[in-house]
Order: C-alpha cells, then sequence, then structure tokens
C-alpha cells in the first residue's frame, strides 16, 4: 500500500506541476567524458547534479488512470468490505470516470486460491459489486459501469503463500473507450 | 463428426444376452460375496486366464479385453490377480466347465473365463462365465455381448460391472465416462478445455477449444448432453452442449448485469438448477430446460451457491453464508426453511447428493487444508476420506460408493489432478489421463470432475 500511496503522490506530483524542464539533464557529462579517464568525476558547476521529472502521463490518458491512479483494489480475506487505501484509490478513479465521461469501466472482482471455486465466483461478484457502488456514490453514472466475477481463475500472483493470495484478492477496473457516439 | 456419429450408432448396438449351462438355467448368487461398505477388506483371489480368441483376427481383441477387465476390477482393491505364470490349466472352451481343483490349488475364489469372436463385418461377440471357486460352481449364467469391434473397451467395462456386481451386491461404474475441465498453460493464464473421457481415462476427447474459461461440466440423466459454466461472452453464463454433436446453447439469457453459474441437471432431466448473481448477490435459481420459466428458490443477501438436487427433486442441498460463513444446507423445494447440516470445524461447500440418497458428499476446509467428505443427510456420520492443500469439487460413481475430485498441488508449477476414494475412505487413487498424440507440450492439469451416469 505504502509503495502504491508514493506511486500515486509522484503521478500527480508529475502531472500537477507544469514542469519546464522537461529532459531528465545529463547528471556529469564532465564526468562521463572525461578524456583522461583518470579519476572517478572531476571539479568544476558542471559537475553538479541536476534532477528533473520524466515527463507525466497525461491526466486524461488510460496509462494515468492504470498507473498513476491505480486500477486495483485489495480485500482481506474472504471480504469485500473497501478499506481507507482503497477508498482513496476508488474516489480518485470515480473523479476520474467523471471527467472523462468517453469511458466505460469493467470491474473484475477475483479471489485467492483458497476457497472452493463456486463460493470465489460469488465472492468475487460481490466485490466487484463493492466497488461499483463505491464508484456510484463518488458520482460515476451506474450506466458506464459493469462486473464480472472471475473467482481464482486469473490469479495475478502464482505462489502459494499470503505475499500472493494478498494480492489475488483484488478487484481491477479495467477501462475502455466508449464505442464512437 | 461424422466419426463420432458412426460410433454413437456402435454404443447403441452394445447388446447383452445371459445364458447359461443347460444342466444349470437359473442365477444363483451363491455364497461369495464381499461388503463393501465396512472396515478394510482382503482383496478376494482373481483368476482370469486371457480370454479365448475364437479366430486369429480376434487375438489382439481378447488379450486387451481381459486386461482391461482386470484392470477395472483389481483397481477397486476388492480384488487381486492371481499371476497367469500360476495358471495350472488352461481354458480353451468357454462352455466346458473349468477344473476347479486346478484353480483351487492355486487358491483363486473368483474364476473369470471369456471368449472373443471378431466377425467379417468387425462386430465383435464376447462371451464370459463367472465362476466360486470354492463352491464350485458358476456365479449366475454367463453373459454375451455384441457390439462393434471400436467400443471393445465398453464391452470390457460391461464384463467387469457384472463381475462386480455378481460379487458385491452393488451396481458396477465401469462402463461410465467423466467430464472435466482440461487445464494447461501457466498458473495465471490457464487455458481449460471442456474435456471427456471413459472413467479410467480412455478416449479423451476436447469439446471446446480453449477459446474461454470453461467451469464445471454436469451430465444430463441420459448422459446425451453436459451443463457447464462459459466465458464465451466475456462474463460467466451458463450452456448447454450436446455431447455428440458439438451443438451448444444457452441456457437462459442473462441481463447485462446478471453472471450465471453451478449448473446441475434435475434427476429427471428437465430442470437446471444454478447460481445467478444479480447486483453482486448470488442465489439458487431453477430453470426449465423445454419452457425456459425460471424461479427463484433462495432469497437472502448471502452467497447461495453449488447447489445439488436430492434423488428424488423435491430436496436440494447447497452451500450459504447466510450465518457468517460457507456451510451446508438443505431445502425443500415445495417449502420450508433451508436446515443447515454441517456441524463440525471449519468452512464447507460444494455439497452433492449421493445417487443412492444416503449421503452428501462436500469440501471441507480446516485449519489451512482442504478436505473431500461425506455426511448424512441432518449432518451426522461427518467422515473425512481426504485431506490435502486443495482437495475440492466430489462427484459422486453412479452406485454412489465412489467419490472422485481433484486435487490440486501449490506453487507456481501446481496444478490439479483428479483423484478417486471410496465412500469408506479407501483405495485413494490418481486418475491417470494420457495425452493425445494433437497435444501441445507441456504440463497437462484437469479438475472440476462430474461422473456420468452408468450406460446402457
Amino acid at each position: 500500500m505504502k509503495i502504491m500511496k508514493i506511486a500515486i503522490s509522484i503521478g500527480i506530483i508529475a502531472a500537477v506541476a507544469s514542469c519546464t524542464d522537461r529532459s531528465l539533464m545529463d547528471m556529469s557529462r564532465q564526468g562521463a567524458s572525461d578524456p583522461s579517464g583518470n579519476g572517478l568525476g572531476g571539479t568544476g558547476a558542471s559537475d553538479s547534479i541536476r534532477q528533473g521529472a520524466l515527463d507525466g502521463y497525461e491526466e486524461s490518458s488510460p496509462e494515468y488512470f492504470s498507473n498513476s491512479i491505480g486500477d486495483r483494489i485489495y480485500f482481506l480475506v474472504d471480504e469485500s468490505t473497501i478499506n481507507t487505501d482503497a477508498a482513496a484509490i476508488l474516489s480518485m478513479q470515480a473523479s476520474w470516470l467523471v471527467a472523462n465521461p468517453g469511458y466505460t469501466a469493467l470491474i473484475e472482482g477475483h479471489a485467492d486460491e483458497r476457497g472452493t471455486r463456486e463460493y470465489n465466483l460469488a465472492l468475487g461478484a460481490r466485490r466487484a459489486s463493492a466497488v461499483r457502488e463505491y464508484l456510484v456514490s463518488q458520482g460515476v453514472p451506474d450506466s458506464r459501469l459493469q462486473t464480472v466475477t472471475y473467482g481464482k481463475e486469473r490469479p495475478l500472483a502464482v505462489c502459494s503463500n499470503e505475499s500472493c493470495w494478498s494480492q489475488n484478492r483484488r478487484a481491477v477496473t479495467a477501462i475502455s473507450l466508449m464505442p464512437s457516439s | 463428426m461424422r466419426l463420432l456419429r458412426i460410433s454413437a450408432n456402435f454404443m447403441l448396438a452394445i447388446s447383452a444376452f445371459c445364458f447359461g449351462f443347460a444342466d444349470d438355467a437359473f442365477a444363483q448368487s451363491g455364497p461369495l460375496k464381499i461388503d463393501i461398505t465396512t472396515g478394510v477388506i482382503e482383496p478376494l483371489p482373481l483368476a482370469a486366464p486371457g480370454f479365448i480368441a475364437e479366430n486369429a483376427e480376434s487375438a489382439q481383441f481378447a488379450e486387451a479385453l481381459s486386461s482391461v477387465v482386470v484392470a477395472d476390477l483389481v483397481g477397486t482393491q476388492l480384488f487381486r490377480e492371481i499371476p497367469k505364470e500360476a495358471h495350472i490349466s488352461d481354458v480353451t472352451n468357454i462352455d466346458s466347465p473349468p477344473q476347479y481343483i486346478d484353480w483351487k490349488a492355486i487358491n483363486a475364489e473368483i474364476l473369470i473365463i471369456g471368449s472373443v469372436l471378431l466377425d467379417e463385418d468387425n462386430s465383435l461377440e464376447v462371451k464370459f462365465r463367472l465362476f466360486d471357486v470354492r463352491a464350485e460352481r458358476p456365479l449366475g449364467d454367463g453373459v454375451r455381448f455384441k457390439a462393434g469391434s471400436g467400443v471393445w473397451r465398453r464391452i470390457a467395462h460391461k464384463v467387469a460391472d457384472a463381475v462386480y456386481s455378481r460379487v458385491t451386491g452393488e451396481t458396477g461404474f465401469f462402463d461410465t465416462r467423466v467430464a472435466f475441465i482440461s487445464e494447461s498453460g501457466p498458473k495465471n493464464d490457464r487455458t481449460k478445455r471442456l474435456a471427456i473421457m471413459d472413467y479410467d481415462g480412455a478416449n479423451l476427447r476436447y469439446l471446446t477449444r480453449g477459446d474461454e474459461i470453461v467451469i464445471a461440466p454436469r451430465f444430463s440423466p441420459d448422459e446425451s448432453q453436459l451443463i457447464f459454466t462459459s466465458y464465451e461472452t466475456g462474463s460467466p453464463r451458463v450452456l448447454l452442449i450436446n455431447i455428440e454433436t458439438g451443438g451448444i446453447r444457452p441456457l437462459v439469457d442473462l441481463q447485462a448485469d446478471e453472471m450465471a453459474f453451478a449448473p446441475r441437471f434435475s434427476p429427471d432431466g428437465r430442470k437446471v438448477i444454478f447460481s445467478l448473481t444479480r447486483s453482486g448477490n448470488t442465489d439458487i435459481y431453477e430453470t426449465d430446460i423445454d419452457t425456459r420459466v425460471t424461479r427463484r428458490l433462495t432469497e437472502s443477501a448471502a452467497i447461495d451457491t453449488a447447489p445439488s438436487y436430492g434423488e428424488d427433486g423435491n430436496w436440494i442441498a447447497f452451500e450459504s453464508d447466510r450465518n457468517g460463513t460457507q456451510q451446508l444446507y438443505i431445502k425443500n423445494l415445495a417449502g420450508g426453511e433451508a436446515r443447515r447440516i454441517s456441524q463440525g470445524e471449519g468452512r464447507y461447500g460444494t455439497p452433492v447428493w449421493s445417487p443412492r440418497g444416503d449421503y452428501v458428499a462436500f469440501t471441507n476446509q480446516r485449519a489451512g487444508r482442504f478436505h473431500i467428505g461425506v455426511m448424512r443427510l441432518d449432518g451426522s456420520e461427518e467422515r473425512l476420506l481426504s485431506s490435502s492443500f486443495l482437495d475440492e469439487g466430489p462427484t459422486w460413481a453412479p452406485n454412489g460408493r465412489v467419490l472422485m475430485f481433484f486435487r490440486e498441488t501449490p506453487g507456481e508449477f501446481g496444478g490439479p489432478e483428479l483423484y478417486s476414494v471410496d465412500l469408506t475412505g479407501r483405495n485413494l487413487r490418481k486418475v491417470v489421463i494420457p495425452l493425445l498424440a494433437s497435444d501441445t507440450p507441456g504440463n497437462r492439469f484437469a479438475s472440476d470432475p462430474a461422473w456420468g451416469p452408468l450406460r446402457n
């Protein structure tokens, strides 16, 4: 979750700040091209390290939605409750969907492998539905949302311990451009 | 398809006749009997000289047939074969009484003799007789089967079914098929195909190509159709497939946000019970196949799924988390509240009513492990039959005495395989499924077995 939050923050900074410096600067031109090749770095003003932001994704791009906001949230064992971390992501998803009315979203609900097949299908449906309800509560028109359950049919992580199972208990919001209207 | 139809016709053409010795015209059960319902059983010593080939062309069938018969019987662990090298007598004529003294001398208790004749029209005539060696008399009448040579394995299974039935008093289960899901490819992107094979893994064939996820096929009572769950449209829904023609149709039309899964036929084959998810809530529904009239059977905010009819079609068993965790319930379709029957530790799912009506089989999850188990309809006499990282999805042999299920091994390269186990918990065995020549290399797994009815 921590990593996710950092990623989101960077994404927001990158997108919100209007970057004047749009290229990553050469960090040590002098050192790199030192013809004498006799040392790790020389002297002089050009040795200072300069830093700039990479181009951010266009805020309205699907990549921004998937990578900067985050297209998935996670659940506890046998639960479909939206926790606070998940709610923060879903709120941003909702804002994005409201701001980009040309997109629909298919919400996939998934379960880990520690349950029977039919139950996990039903559990995945419950998770997808919980996400849908949250997005609708944040102003996304219900008509633009669909849900599907995959149960334990499509795990993301393939090991058989909690480090993988926790990644597989998820709901993924997959957006796509509406057919031309 | 043409080949399939031809083989189907051959299947229909298996005909059986009883025949006895002139002086012993009545079938008799004899004193020999295995009670398979209790305790540890000492396997019965069985002598099965190779079936007699009535002409040169029959030789390969004779040998193959008798080895399938023996494999069926020995596979139950109710019988053990006395090696042919130990045999004293040769059997050259199916109609001459056996030299009992020679079979007694090697401690045989059961003697099976048979003959095979391949006709010019490529049909097989198979005869067999069964003897109770200690009592020195036939165990029932001899039987003659006639069918196309393409179904020789089925004839062998019918011989074995007759032997099993005469010795145990129970119906056999060898001339049956199993539908299942064949799995290949990496764990996070499995290719799943609907597949069907003989109960022993022979005659495997695929019914779908693997373009979409398919789940949990179940046989119609007449064995002509399977009902299963498919993601063909991107979302789970229930489809019917005709096994011989491959024709597919949806059971019901779904609304945009509905999903359907976990279907099973009613015992009369006219209805299907399944789970339908609407707005994230899963309940149980029943659809009349002909009229497509659908009615809702449960109304709870909980997950109600994995329904299974009782053998009379008036009761259902299903699982629900209405009281907090996944548990088993039964309900009378005429009305009344569902009654919880699972009382043990952990979570219970996938209840399957025995074809005999005496037990419900289930998957139980406790203390981090999965088990296949059985219990009475009131929840008593619970017995766990297996235990592993993941055992799931029991299905009954048509005689209600053996179960099949799938066992999945953990980890990135783990996967499910089919196993069978007796109702008593004995004889846990992996079902070996040979690869087809057309199969791509790589691992091959199997899940979601459904044991079909005894074939006609």
